[in-house]
């Protein structure tokens, strides 16, 4: 197979000099059917005070690449391997008890639903106080000060009182603040948000938006943001990964991203979204087709089966596995398209259409 | 009951009489009762209070709002899944608001229901011929051996394998799924769909494919779509016109160009400039509008203007005067005092602020998620009151 080698091509070992580096992290989980390649091969560097978004459909292997880096996967069946550099410290490969001390105290997660990440009978401060306590010697009424200190500082009105009060009785966005605020208790260096506004409405999604970029300033924390919405990625990411098939098919600076694109992928996810700052289109272009199946990835490019560019450069596309390929400093593309054809073929053919 | 508010035909806008689907000043409430023997009904969820608007033949009418501001449960009453409080629905020239479910069976051939969660809509126990068929079962009016041949077309239309007709729905994918309930909701050739969050739990490159399919039978069949939806964009892709609701009451109604490019209601501005543009450079270039806050309850809606709590052009007379629904253009209605003259995407100026809420509003907030809590009778089923089935009184 054509994935040991660019495995072994760009590995470097030793500890790197970005805050989190992930190289060639390999999530597969074993079942019945065959193997589950969840992630395969994924690179990316986050520096503190900068956010990565992960963008990807349903089964890219977004989610559980960020488990994988909090270590949620050590304990389940699946087998994880490359490395995983937290501040110059190695994540794979650590039992649960070795990590523990990390998880909530140098990194943090936000999740989609925050109705389900909250336990319905605690009080939203008991479970901010639990989690600061874990990590911090002190009495609870140290905690609790600093619970509503927390709650304060996510602009929860009334927190004193609040502090009291339990999940139910807020709503979707004040959930999401409360769920902020625990993440944040501690003073994470590294946040990861899972679909952060997903299950909320529009303007309050601009509220947590505005929020996360706030506290990002003030604590000088890493985010990685994993979203499927591009508009959420365009509004609050520095640098993109957009992945499919469980790899990174782009990556790249969010103007890289959105101005000059170089994967078929990339182009047909901004063509199908209907945008509100064009013109109406007649019609969506929809790419052709459906995600693959992790078990039976297609040979050559995982994405070649629905790609409406694959015939520009005869049949690599189906038997050879293209590498991730850098164009510019910034940029690296995983496509047989040649750089500078896939540069007219944008701007030619894409941009036009959007 | 107290009715606060007014849109009843007679507040000076036309209404069209010819119109497939008439709806005149609906109103849904959910009753809130308290006692276990006796029970007494202590308030109401008033989930739909008072919307009017019409939809003609082949058209798309665009209904957006925010989670809670009663979008889907207008489209139900409307398809009379739930009944209405009070109110009419007349559908072609039909008035179906006091219909009981025998009366409405004839009449479901053409007005059928597209559902938001593709797996939870198909019967996991049916295979797709049994799912897409059952129309014409429930109907009677073909032969087994007919239904075969029409479900096989059907699947073939909406981009299926006819060779599918025997699996079962987990064998499909959620993009295929939501196709499987598009062929079921256009067996009976229906004259108007009602289409609830239809594409919302599709990713980006699916929601695409479905769109376009529903367009394609729009033209083919000239089927009339009520489609419910949050997302903006998607909404002016498809409809022809626009109906913005807030809090049971719709605040704006326009056809889509007008709405997006010049809408008049502040709460239409806060909405198209929160939402987040797939382009980096143009956060600088255009102006937002933050509201503050989140939706008020809908059991105790703020006196006046409803969005008053939150408006950023609040004043005095809209805490205490009802704005009532004019036409401003033709075929723009608007419930609002101060109506905005400046474009959205206009240039870039500060953040807007809304009023941040007072003491007294966050404590009657909180009283009334406590009321949530309560027993809701009758067929309560918008998703905040199961969730908070096992809450114990706190007052």
């Amino acid at each position: 197979m054509t994935q040991t080698i660019d495995a072994s091509a760009s590995v470097p070992s030793g500890p790197p000099t970005s805050f989190l580096e992930v190289r060639d992290l390999r999530v597969t989980f074993p079942t019945d059917d065959g193997m589950v390649r969840s992630v395969d091969g994924l690179s990316f560097k986050v520096e503190r005070g900068k956010t990565m978004g992960i963008v990807g459909e349903s089964g890219s292997g977004k989610s559980v690449t960020s488990q994988a880096i909090l270590g949620l996967h050590n304990s389940t069946g699946a087998s994880v391997s490359g490395q995983i550099w937290l501040d110059g410290e190695e994540l794979v490969g650590k039992s649960s008890e070795e990590i523990r001390p990390l998880r909530g105290n140098k990194m943090a997660m936000i999740f989609q639903d925050p109705l389900s990440s909250l336990h319905p009978f605690y009080t939203i401060g008991d479970q901010i106080v639990e989690a600061y306590r874990v990590h911090n010697k002190v009495s609870k009424s140290v905690a609790k000060k600093r619970a509503v200190e927390m709650l304060d500082r996510v602009g929860i009105p009334n927190a004193g009182k609040r502090v009291d009060d339990y999940p139910h009785q807020f709503s979707g966005g004040m959930r999401q603040r409360v769920m902020i605020a625990m993440a944040l208790v501690c003073d994470p260096q590294l946040l990861i948000a899972d679909e952060p506004t997903t299950a909320l409405d529009v303007t309050v999604q601009a509220q947590i938006l505005d929020l996360m970029r706030d506290l990002q300033k003030e604590f000088n924390s890493a985010i990685i943001l994993i979203t499927h919405d591009l508009g959420v990625v365009a509004e609050i990411a520095d640098d993109v990964t957009v992945m499919y098939g469980g790899r990174a098919v782009e990556q790249g600076s969010v103007r890289d991203l959105f101005y000059s694109p170089q994967m078929p992928y990339t182009w047909g996810l901004l063509a199908s979204m209907p945008r509100l700052d064009r013109d109406r289109k007649g019609r969506l272009d929809p790419i052709p087709g459906n995600p693959p199946s992790l078990i039976n990835l297609p040979t050559g490019c995982v994405f070649s089966p629905r790609c409406v560019y694959r015939d520009r450069v005869g049949a690599a596309c189906v038997t050879d596995r293209p590498d991730l390929e850098s164009v510019s400093d910034t940029h690296r593309v995983r496509c047989h398209i040649p750089a500078e054809q896939s540069q007219r073929i944008w701007l030619d053919e894409v941009k036009p259409q959007l | 009951m107290t009715i606060t508010t007014s849109t009843e035909s007679g507040t000076g806008v036309p209404l069209r009489s010819d119109a497939l689907l008439q709806v005149r000043d609906l109103r849904k409430h959910f009753p809130i009762s308290q006692g276990i023997v006796f029970q007494r009904q202590i308030g109401a969820v008033k989930a739909v209070d008072g919307i009017t608007f019409d939809v003609s033949n082949g058209e798309t009418l665009g209904l957006v709002g925010e989670s809670g501001c009663g979008k889907s449960t207008a489209g139900r009453t409307i398809a009379k899944l739930l009944e209405p409080t009070s109110g009419s629905v007349m559908f072609d020239g039909v008035d179906i608001t006091k219909h009981s479910r025998s009366q409405m069976r004839p009449l479901r051939s053409e007005l059928q229901m597209i559902f938001q969660d593709p797996f939870s809509s198909l019967n996991p126990r049916h295979t797709v011929g049994t799912i897409v068929g059952a129309p014409y079962r429930v109907q009677g009016k073909l032969s087994d051996k007919d239904i075969k041949a029409r479900v096989q077309g059907l699947l073939e239309r909406v981009g299926l394998n006819p060779e599918h007709y025997n699996r079962y729905p987990h064998e499909f994918s959620g993009g295929q799924r939501q196709r499987i309930g598009v062929a079921r909701a256009i067996a009976l050739q229906p004259k108007l769909i009602i289409c609830d969050e239809p594409v919302s739990a599709l990713d980006v490159s699916i929601q695409a494919q479905v769109v376009n399919l529903l367009e394609d039978l729009q033209a083919e069949f000239g089927i009339a779509y009520i489609f419910v939806a949050h997302d903006l964009s998607v909404v002016r892709h498809i409809s022809d016109r626009v109906a913005v609701m807030y809090l049971g009451q719709i605040m704006e109604l326009a056809d889509r160009d007008t709405l997006y490019s010049q809408p008049r209601h502040p709460y239409t501005h806060s909405l198209l400039s929160a939402v987040p543009l797939p382009d980096p450079d143009s956060g600088s270039r255009r102006e937002r509008i933050l509201l503050t806050g989140d939706l008020p309850s809908p059991i105790n809606p703020p006196a006046g203007c409803v969005f008053h709590t939150r408006c950023w052009k609040v004043e005095e007379r809209c805490k205490v005067e009802v704005p009532l629904v004019r036409e401003i253009s033709v075929g723009h209605q608007i419930a609002c005092h101060f109506p905005e003259e400046r474009p959205v995407f206009g240039q870039g100026g500060p953040t807007i602020h809304g009023p941040a809420p007072t003491e007294q509003e966050l404590d009657a907030e909180a009283h009334d998620r406590n009321l949530q809590g309560g027993h809701v009778t009758a067929e309560g089923n918008i998703a905040h009151e199961t969730e908070l089935g096992w809450q114990k009184r706190q007052d």
